[in-house]
């Protein structure tokens, strides 16, 4: 019975949303969520999947997809990590395991979270192109929920990606339509794929669109506002939503650089967030750098739902799908990484490097101190870096970081002077 | 009749080193026990397997967090000090998140030798992983024959299967005896019989092998007496020899495991058949399952349980590797097959160092007393 009221609710403020073109942020995702959570009523499917897994095959089957990782960033910008981490640990989870993980196995026994819980899917599909981690949780919930659980593997590309391996990929997004046409008892639309694809495409050009305005003085948003944004590209990619929600925002953040309206008032001083953000310190954090007229201009994070569309074939998307989901950021060398970073760097012109050295994400964050003294030496900046977590405070000093930040911009601002 | 094996185990680098030296080889370090170390035996190179350092880590804190393994750490410190300068290659396996950082952060930072990757697939159960498993292996193929400029041949491949196959069954049966007289060896020996066997010329361990057996074959039937409660050890790299004698001392016995310097290494051989390289593949396919791979939901907590089962032993003793992400995963679920099943575990952490023995000793009592 609620789950029908949820789905007729979701109905009307789809399309309330249609004619005031509002497109706000929270409207969308809460018609997502409240889609997703009533998707038994519409007779759809729900498919959880990881942030970045090729999402366009399940659009195009018009299955609803959702993110454990997007609601472990939710939990922890809630605030609600700690309690959640702690449900995981007495189940047996060890308090070095990913906070995404711990603290979504634990909401899926208690249904708690900010928003009580997630939809239960009727499949998993896993990538592991961003961690083996995902690989442990989703084998995890699939025991739990006792749901079929796709695999899609995508070797590491130690130095580039070897021809064996896009065999193999490619065989395996043939096997992932045959998963889903299984799972939903329905073929693939290849035309309906194609469309999909164009419109991720799109949409990832709108995104790199919209964070490439933040290499203006002054940036007219900072990285904070991209880890608001980027929940679109994440959640609902390759649908026109997306595409709708990023030409507003361009035009929006095109407009304010003709207007000169930074993110930051006095906008004196620009860094590079490297790694997950703190999520339940981002407010903080995002004061504590304006309060020394700084602004996080990019970061490698956000970047990556846009970083491989140069592997993109745009009239063929499904088989270079295979390339583009291999080559993410997390998939590839500390060197490669190291490179692409200081393209950051020249690209955005920053004054330094903030790096979050996160506790619950290995790939991401072992091989950051070679990164670290590559880019020293090669643009000769300094670069900070903050022991936390994504979710779990209890990894957070605040009265620590706040030194060491208060620090660093000294080191910044006697550099610029 | 150990002294051999003790005496490598007690500084693998210099038994390396003299190998290379006085046998005139090539030595090629690897890690992890899906490393197809035959291809490099096939080579006419000298597999040799690299285990965290122990004792004291400095070099490799300016590469990795504190959050990072202690075999991570421990490897990279060895290589930064300059302890593995003696290796004309390294092999990394594609594993875990960490270790496929280690091979990055190696490739960047330590000289002086080749360096390989073998990125294994992760699933191993499908077609197009099998086909994936073997191409990758025929690459690691060339590129061996690339770096130490010699040829595999086909025929070199099969002698390789076979001598592995025979170093493998010897441990098993070794293993066995073990279990059916806890008393005619020590855990302690008999680790350092499988650990050695991954670091000593594998022409002399398949030879010295048999002889162990039959010594061991020989002390059955004595050394009765008091049997300790059967345990089974589970977990990933097991680095501390100590372990054992401390079970022992407190009234329990290992006779069985579910390690990756154990049963995970040496349980299946590599059956003949199809190509050399794809046998090999189809053993790596086959081989009991390391969390860091998948093969099935299930598949890991059916094998510990049939090992229990198997080896009537009483209860596990988890040993985990303290930040180990593929271990610490699967452990609530094994507990939870264990608990179905009615077996008692309990779970030791270890960072590079056991805790202290007084403590150590306090916990495997307690734990054998409640069984």
């Amino acid at each position: 019975m609620s789950q029908v009221l949820l789905y007729l609710l979701a109905k009307v403020k789809k399309l309330i949303l249609h004619f005031k073109k509002q497109n706000k942020m929270k409207e969308i995702m809460t018609v997502y969520y409240m889609e997703a959570k009533s998707a038994r009523v519409g007779g759809r499917k729900v498919a959880w999947i990881t942030s970045g897994g090729p999402v366009e095959p399940l659009i195009a089957m018009d299955v609803i997809p959702v993110y454990p990782e997007n609601h472990g960033a939710m939990i922890g910008a809630s605030k609600m990590g700690v309690g959640l981490c702690e449900t995981a640990e007495s189940m047996g989870y060890s308090t070095d395991l990913c906070s995404y993980a711990r603290s979504d196995i634990a909401c899926a026994t208690v249904n708690g979270g900010p928003i009580g819980g997630l939809p239960r899917p009727d499949m998993l599909v896993c990538c592991n192109n961003i961690c083996g981690t995902v690989l442990k949780w989703y084998e995890v919930q699939a025991r739990y929920f006792d749901v079929p659980l796709f695999i899609l593997d995508t070797p590491f590309c130690h130095v580039g990606f070897a021809q064996e391996a896009k065999r193999y990929v490619r065989k395996q997004l043939d096997e992932y339509i045959n998963f889903l046409e299984k799972v939903c008892g329905k073929k693939m639309d290849h035309d309906r794929m194609k469309e999909v694809g164009k419109l991720s495409l799109e949409g990832q050009r709108l995104w790199q669109a919209v964070l490439d305005t933040t290499a203006n003085r002054p940036a007219p948003m900072s990285a904070f506002d991209a880890f608001y944004h980027l929940a679109l590209i994440v959640t609902l990619r390759g649908t026109p939503v997306v595409v709708e929600y990023y030409t507003q925002l361009l035009a929006k953040m095109k407009d304010r650089v003709a207007k000169g309206v930074g993110a930051v008032p006095n906008e004196k001083y620009r860094l590079l967030w490297d790694n997950i953000p703190i999520w339940p310190r981002t407010r903080w954090l995002s004061q504590k750098f304006a309060a020394h007229d700084a602004c996080l201009v990019a970061d490698t994070y956000t970047s990556a739902w846009c970083g491989t569309m140069k592997y993109i074939d745009e009239n063929n998307f499904f088989d270079s799908m295979a390339e583009a989901y291999t080559r993410i950021y997390l998939n590839i060398g500390v060197d490669e990484m190291a490179r692409i970073v200081i393209g950051m760097v020249d690209k955005y012109r920053v004054d330094g490097i903030v790096m979050h050295s996160n506790r619950s994400c290995k790939p991401y964050s072992l091989g950051q101190y070679d990164i670290q003294r590559i880019v020293e030496k090669e643009r000769g900046i300094p670069s900070l870096m903050i022991e936390a977590d994504m979710v779990d405070e209890r990894s957070f000093s605040e009265s620590q970081v706040a030194t060491r930040i208060d620090a660093f911009m000294e080191v910044i601002k006697q550099r610029k002077s | 009749m150990l002294t051999e094996f003790h005496d490598a185990l007690k500084d693998p680098a210099a038994y390396g080193k003299r190998l290379k030296e006085e046998g005139g080889r090539k030595v090629v370090g690897y890690f992890c026990s899906y490393t197809p170390e035959e291809i490099i035996y096939a080579a006419g190179a000298h597999p040799f397997r690299l285990f965290g350092a122990g004792d004291g880590i400095h070099l490799a804190d300016a590469h990795f967090q504190s959050y990072c393994c202690s075999l991570v750490r421990g490897a990279l410190e060895g290589a930064l000090a300059g302890r593995f300068d003696f290796l004309d290659g390294v092999v990394f396996p594609h594993t875990c998140d960490s270790i496929q950082r280690l091979s990055d952060v190696w490739r960047m930072n330590v000289r002086g030798h080749f360096h390989l990757d073998v990125v294994l697939p992760v699933k191993l159960n499908t077609d197009s992983a099998k086909a994936y498993m073997t191409d990758v292996l025929e690459k690691f193929r060339n590129d061996l024959e690339r770096k130490l400029g010699t040829s595999i041949t086909e025929d070199g491949l099969k002698k390789a299967a076979r001598t592995f196959n025979d170093i493998r069954g010897s441990l098993k049966r070794l293993y066995e005896l073990k279990s059916e007289n806890p008393g005619i060896v020590s855990g302690a020996d008999l680790y350092a019989v499988v650990k050695a066997s991954m670091i000593m010329d594998r022409d002399r361990v398949v030879r010295l092998l048999p002889g162990v057996v039959r010594e061991l074959e020989k002390r059955r039937g004595t050394g009765e007496g008091e049997e300790g409660k059967r345990l089974v050890l589970a977990g990933g790299i097991c680095n501390h020899p100590d372990v054992y004698r401390v079970i022992e001392e407190a009234g329990g016995v290992v006779v069985w495991d579910d390690l990756c310097t154990g049963s995970r290494y040496f349980e299946e051989v590599t059956e003949g058949g199809g190509s050399p390289v794809a046998d090999l593949a189809g053993h790596y396919l086959a081989r009991p399952v390391c969390p860091a791979k998948h093969s099935g939901l299930y598949a890991r907590a059916e094998r510990l349980v049939e090992i229990v089962k198997e080896k009537r032993a009483a209860g596990v003793v988890f040993l985990f590797l303290k930040f180990c992400d593929p271990h610490s995963f699967d452990y609530p679920y094994l507990k939870k097959a264990l608990d179905e099943a009615g077996i008692p575990s309990m779970v030791l952490e270890v960072e590079d160092r056991l805790p202290s023995e007084g403590q150590l000793t306090t916990r495997f009592e307690t734990f054998v007393h409640m069984i």
